[in-house]
């Protein structure tokens, strides 16, 4: 194979494979950015790529599973807002708590479906005009999932919600400094509310990605860890959308090398990449300034109350 | 939110023990109620279920030795996550530090050429350290570079993971099983003994029941439990008394790491009799003894009964797959909504309802 082809197929692959991960990395940046660390992204995507794949399978429609598949993720992620952010539970326990759900319900409701062909899933598009670019057209803008340009599409705006407008300004104000934002007027509680909601619909529509587009079936614990590197990847993206975006493909990218390069370097090694490079990156950010700048919010996994500190 | 003046939420003092036990079984049957909606979807009358488990469980000799060699595990693992939430330090990798025993014991069975009277103990230690050093980075980085421990003890399961994929595909594939994925099994001097013809391996409950005991003690009754005790409860008071954080940090999670890494050892001399599939050894081990430890309310003793419960509700699992056809993962049902109640239920834990007009002091 000579070194074009190579590079449009493992560019094209890397986005057909990154975009669950941006997808989910962008709701979890947006809950723990709000100060609500969610672990249970693997379970929120499992229960979405059920729901994804029941639906598309039932009514014909793959985009309604898409969507319906996002909002039962908010919905079911509600679970952890209430214990995390009204009953002030550890967070830690209550996201792992949420995964367990995630993968007990998904795993007994579907059993149903399990097998099952579905005839009518999301199909590849090509962009006219951009596909006839040399290189950049086959990798790119060619036989793509359409929700692949909205991820990214997504990364942008969601980039550009956080940082340069008033809503931005509140969620990062209620992640770093609670009381403060409470006394400027700000709901905290509605704001983590939110934020915890949008990333549980990111999550259910990064698992129907999975089971109406990527692999057009249903089965138990199909999303395999997934949601694991979404909470590595929001690390190694200083919790910023813009970050994700490059940091999903890259990961992406390493895994399909990871089949490539078996020849020349054991496939375990770039599977554990995202999350020794999380650990990397923390313990680089751990000093002085980047702190400020790049490090987790202040008040990540910390529960709030008025009047006490 | 607007309570009604008749009802009062007030903090609790100290929760006594009773309260403690109420509440925490109350969680745990709500749980088990709701969780019983799931049976009856399935047209199976829950009552009917839970009989079945409780039989499937306690019914037969066998019933009740796969409950016990399912507690082994999570009891000897659960006991470490008491310690290490003690000292206030989130080990969620319990995981990947099971693995790595797992590993340390697989390595010395197969290649050490230690001779075989000793070889048992060795793999246990081995597996001690190896999951003792995976449990020290983490507590390294929280205490010197303030770290997130949940996130590194996290991201390390999956390290592990790759590790023990790595092996088994690779260096460590044994050239007895025919291109399968797994080591060679282990010399018969590797093999832990069992009670009778069961697979309750009997070395690693001891270990389990033996750290229960010594840990309760400890951390009851001598300096360094003392010491755990405040670094968990008020880390500035420890650091006034001139109580080392970095030195508790550390030892309660080479006690903890150690603990899951013998539960490793365990899991691959006395039912596995070789390493594999990464996921197969661990299973969900190391994050369901995050419950047991957690239902336990951080005492060591109690960690006996809860690692029994859920035992009970794994073996249970095994048995409503094989008798009624329903799903295992019903289990991991179970353990979301357990899970739930009970940090749901601490509210109560901390603080108390009262009804009625408060009668003001005079």
């Amino acid at each position: 194979m000579n070194w074009e082809s190579w590079i449009i197929e493992t560019v094209s692959r890397a986005l057909i494979y990154g975009t669950p991960m941006l997808l989910g990395t962008l709701g979890e940046i947006y809950a723990e950015r709000s100060g609500v660390l969610n672990l249970g992204v693997e379970g929120m995507m499992l229960v979405g790529a059920l729901t994804g794949f029941a639906v598309a399978m039932r009514t014909g429609h793959p985009w309604l599973g898409v969507l319906v598949a996002g909002c039962v993720g908010a919905v079911f992620s509600v679970i952890h807002a209430f214990a995390s952010i009204t009953l002030r539970a550890n967070q830690v326990v209550s996201g792992l708590a949420l995964t367990f759900l995630g993968m007990g319900l998904s795993g007994v409701i579907g059993r149903a479906y399990e097998g099952l062909p579905l005839w009518s899933k999301l199909g590849k598009v090509s962009i006219p005009l951009l596909e006839k670019i040399p290189i950049l057209g086959p990798a790119v803008f060619q036989g793509q999932y359409p929700l692949t340009y909205i991820a990214i599409g997504l990364a942008i705006l969601m980039w550009f919600v956080l940082y340069k407008t008033r809503i931005g300004i509140s969620i990062r104000a209620v992640g770093e400094d609670p009381a403060t934002a409470d006394s400027l007027g700000i709901n905290v509680s509605r704001v983590r509310y939110l934020c915890v909601m949008v990333g549980g619909f990111l999550a259910g529509v990064a698992g129907a990605y999975w089971s109406v587009a990527y692999r057009t079936a249903w089965s138990g614990g199909m999303t395999a860890g997934l949601g694991w590197i979404v909470i590595a990847l929001t690390i190694f993206a200083f919790w910023n959308p813009l970050w994700a975006l490059g940091g999903a493909f890259f990961f992406a990218a390493m895994r399909v090398l990871s089949f490539r390069l078996q020849a020349w370097l054991p496939p375990e090694l770039l599977n554990a990449m995202p999350y020794i490079l999380a650990i990397v990156v923390l313990i680089v950010v751990s000093r002085g300034t980047l702190q400020k700048q790049m490090g987790a919010p202040s008040a990540l996994s910390l529960p709030y109350t008025r009047g006490e500190d | 939110m607007k309570m009604p003046s008749w009802i009062r939420v007030e903090r609790r003092p100290a929760p006594s023990a009773l309260t403690v036990l109420t509440v925490s079984l109350g969680a745990v049957v709500l749980a088990l109620l709701v969780a019983g909606l799931f049976f009856k979807a399935y047209g199976v009358s829950p009552l009917r279920a839970y009989g079945f488990i409780l039989k499937g469980a306690f019914g037969s000799r066998l019933g009740l030795t796969e409950t016990i060699r399912r507690m082994i595990p999570l009891l000897v693992i659960g006991v470490g996550l008491v310690v290490a939430f003690r000292a206030l330090f989130w080990n969620i990798g319990a995981q990947g530090q099971l693995l790595m025993g797992a590993v340390a014991a697989t390595g010395i069975a197969l290649f050490s050429g230690i001779p075989d009277l000793l070889l048992i103990p060795a793999m246990f230690i081995g597996g001690f350290f190896a999951g003792a050093l995976w449990g020290i980075g983490p507590a390294y980085l929280k205490v010197k570079l303030g770290i997130n421990d949940v996130i590194t003890t996290l991201m390390l399961n999956y390290v592990a993971i790759s590790i023990v994929e790595w092996l088994v595909y690779g260096p460590w594939k044994g050239i007895t099983q025919r291109g399968f994925p797994r080591t060679d099994r282990f010399p018969d001097a590797a093999i832990l003994p069992t009670i009778a013809s069961t697979r309750i391996h009997w070395p690693t409950l001891a270990i389990g029941l033996t750290a229960a005991l010594v840990l309760f003690v400890v951390l009851k009754k001598t300096r360094v439990g003392f010491e755990i005790r405040v670094v968990g409860e008020n880390p500035h008071a420890a650091q006034y008394s001139g109580i080392s954080q970095t030195k508790i940090t550390i030892l309660a999670m080479v006690i903890s790491g150690g603990l899951a890494g013998i539960a490793g050892v365990g899991e691959v001399a006395g039912i596995h009799y070789l390493l594999q599939n990464p996921l197969s050894i661990s299973l969900s081990y190391g994050f369901t003894a995050i419950i047991v430890a957690w239902l336990a309310r951080r005492n060591p003793l109690a960690v006996i009964l809860t690692s029994f419960l859920f035992g009970v509700l794994m073996r249970g699992g095994d048995v409503i797959k094989v008798s009624l056809g329903l799903p295992f993962e019903l289990v991991d049902v179970f353990n979301g909504l357990i899970l739930f109640f009970l940090i749901g239920s601490e509210i109560f834990i901390r603080y108390r309802v009262r009804f009625g007009v408060r009668r003001e002091a005079a």
